[in-house]
């Protein structure tokens, strides 16, 4: 009988990624109330395994660990093949994956491999008698469904930034297992030429604690740089409105929205942006939401925890200073 | 070259979403449907491919009777042909698997050697329908692209937007790519391109003419199900921050977001 909880940890250039922490912490929730065991798969190069039993802070029990050059760099077939393996061996009741760049591009492999339907994006999760129902939601944030998964294993990715992480209890180490794989020609067929890191050092806007964003009221691209400014001393990222990106001021990574990215910081900065019902889409569940816009009728304001009904140009400066003066306290 | 895009049919981004009384749908009554945003990245680049290696785009999609608008608008913009699978045993699925099946099933029936599909479609976010379908075949995938050049004729490379960047990743054909924004400016249909849509073959197939079974792929097959759906709660309302000059507003807000937010 399947049981357990499966989380696949995520890591890049060999340093595990914050989303494998909320998963983690979420797969460790939901195996407490089944009473079954917590277990994560990790995949790497040279050296992974050495990550393996601090995974057990996090509360896995075990952690089976496959190491191999083919697994340097993520690439679908390589990393859908150790899952499925691990999967079969397991038999776990759930799978759990990050609703990341990889989690998003492995999980509907697997799940397909395997049979089973799956959600995605999930921002809750309840266990029903024993079975797995998520909450997730479409249309960009302007529905959100309760799906349950009616197949074994049930699977789901999660939204990053959205689970609160446990306290990782430093005395607790994982059960290491080995995994061997043989890989087939058909695995690597796909080459990874390079990673290109393009954020300038700031965290991407998935997974940002704060982001300031700015949109066509910032009048030209070298405007940004004081949005990056603020963004920089609170630790931020900076994003754009659909309008922005548009007009070329910003990168199409930047912009937030129903064709862009849904993002969930703690602080949301919106500069200069009116507020339309895409952009409103994909950053309304930030937990707080500052507007800085003249027009007083702006329909960010309606969802605006602080609003300043003004010029951004002369707002934005000053508050710069606050919180530089804030931070050295 | 056997160019493919899979195309979805989705209420506009300008929709404001309702809920039906019994919580279990939403109301589709006034929803204008358009191309999804993202499947359009696909055709244009299905159309791209072809004008740089010759060939033919077909378009394959999943839908009610309405879903023609969005195939006879990809045809219009220059694809050479369409199927098109209707079958009243798909109302309502919510399993991105059982699509995956009855696209993987059409595909095994034509040639190939590149699939081009939406990073996701808008509506349900799933972002899982191209995966699977790659899966089905036994193809390599390459999801999230947002540049894509050729190496030679049966090579690509392409930039898959990660977090904080890009992966840079070269295959050979076939494989199957999900597009994402940045990827290209899909063209409009021009008017001669429309007239010429309406005389463009267009097959509507429905389960049974593919060979495939309601209880695997349609809802009764689904492995999910959507037990209810809710508008996001509404958030509390807001305070205006207020002062004679910006720099007031400014230092107000600063202490609010330390003091009462909490959040810097």
């Amino acid at each position: 009988m399947a049981t357990g909880v499966l989380v696949v940890a995520e890591q890049r250039n060999g340093a595990i990624r914050k989303v494998s922490w909320e998963v983690l912490s979420e797969g460790k929730r939901l195996a407490d109330q089944l009473g079954e065991e917590l277990v994560a798969v990790l995949m790497g190069g040279d050296g992974i395994s050495s990550h393996a039993e601090a995974l057990g802070q996090w509360g896995a029990k075990r952690v089976f660990v496959a190491e191999a050059p083919e697994l340097a760099d993520y690439r679908t077939n390589p990393y859908a093949r150790v899952v499925v393996q691990v999967a079969k061996q397991l038999e776990p009741r759930i799978i759990l994956m990050g609703a990341s760049s990889t989690g998003k591009d492995l999980a509907p492999r697997v799940a397909a491999r395997l049979g089973v339907g799956m959600l995605s994006d999930c921002v809750g999760f309840e266990l029903r008698d024993g079975v797995l129902v998520g909450r997730r939601p479409m249309y960009a944030g302007k529905l959100y469904a309760y799906v349950a998964c009616k197949a074994v294993p049930q699977m789901a990715t999660l939204r990053p930034n959205v689970f609160p992480k446990i306290e990782p209890d430093p005395s607790m180490k994982a059960e290491v297992v080995k995994v061997e794989v043989q890989f087939e020609e058909s695995d690597l067929r796909t080459k990874v030429i390079e990673l290109r890191e393009e954020a300038g050092g700031r965290p991407d806007l998935t997974e940002a604690e704060i982001i300031v964003s700015g949109g066509r009221g910032m009048k030209g691209p070298e405007n940004f740089a004081m949005l990056e400014t603020l963004a920089d001393l609170l630790g931020g990222t900076v994003g754009a409105s659909r309008a922005a990106v548009d007009a070329g001021w910003r990168p199409q990574s930047d912009q937030v929205g129903q064709t862009g990215k849904v993002v969930t910081p703690n602080l949301y900065i919106a500069c200069g942006i009116s507020g339309s019902i895409q952009h409103l889409a994909g950053m309304g569940t930030s937990k707080v939401i500052v507007a800085i816009n003249k027009d007083p009728d702006a329909p960010i304001f309606q969802k605006a925890d602080y609003g300043v009904v003004d010029d951004l140009f002369k707002v934005v400066p000053p508050l710069i200073e606050e919180v530089r003066k804030l931070k050295a306290e | 070259m056997e160019i493919v895009a899979l195309m979805k049919q989705v209420p506009d981004t300008e929709t404001q979403i309702k809920v039906n009384p019994q919580g279990t749908w939403i109301i589709e009554d006034d929803i204008k449907w358009i191309m999804n945003p993202y499947c359009e990245f696909g055709v244009e680049e299905a159309l791209r491919t072809k004008e740089k290696h010759g060939g033919t785009v077909t378009i394959v999609s999943i839908g009610p009777a309405r879903a023609v608008e969005a195939i006879r608008t990809a045809l219009a913009m220059g694809a050479d042909k369409a199927i098109h699978v209707d079958d009243p045993a798909l109302v309502g699925t919510t399993d991105s698997l059982g699509k995956a099946r009855i696209l993987a099933k059409i595909l095994q029936s034509i040639p190939f050697d590149i699939i081009f599909a939406g990073k996701q479609a808008i509506d349900d976010d799933m972002a899982q329908v191209g995966p699977a379908v790659a899966e089905l075949l036994g193809i390599p995938q390459l999801t999230f692209v947002n540049g894509l050049e050729w190496i030679d004729g049966r090579t690509v490379r392409v930039n898959r937007q990660v977090e904080g960047g890009s992966q840079v990743i070269e295959c050979s054909l076939p494989v199957l790519i999900t597009c994402q924004k940045g990827l290209n400016e899909p063209r409009y249909a021009s008017l001669p391109g429309i007239m010429k849509a309406k005389k463009k073959p267009l097959e509507t197939k429905n389960l049974a003419a593919l060979g495939l079974d309601p209880a695997q792929v349609g809802k009764e097959g689904d492995t999910t199900e959507i037990l209810r759906v809710e508008l996001p709660p509404p958030r509390k309302p807001g305070k205006i921050v207020d002062g004679e000059t910006p720099e007031e507003k400014a230092a107000k807000l600063a202490k609010l977001l330390r003091e009462e937010a909490k959040v810097i």
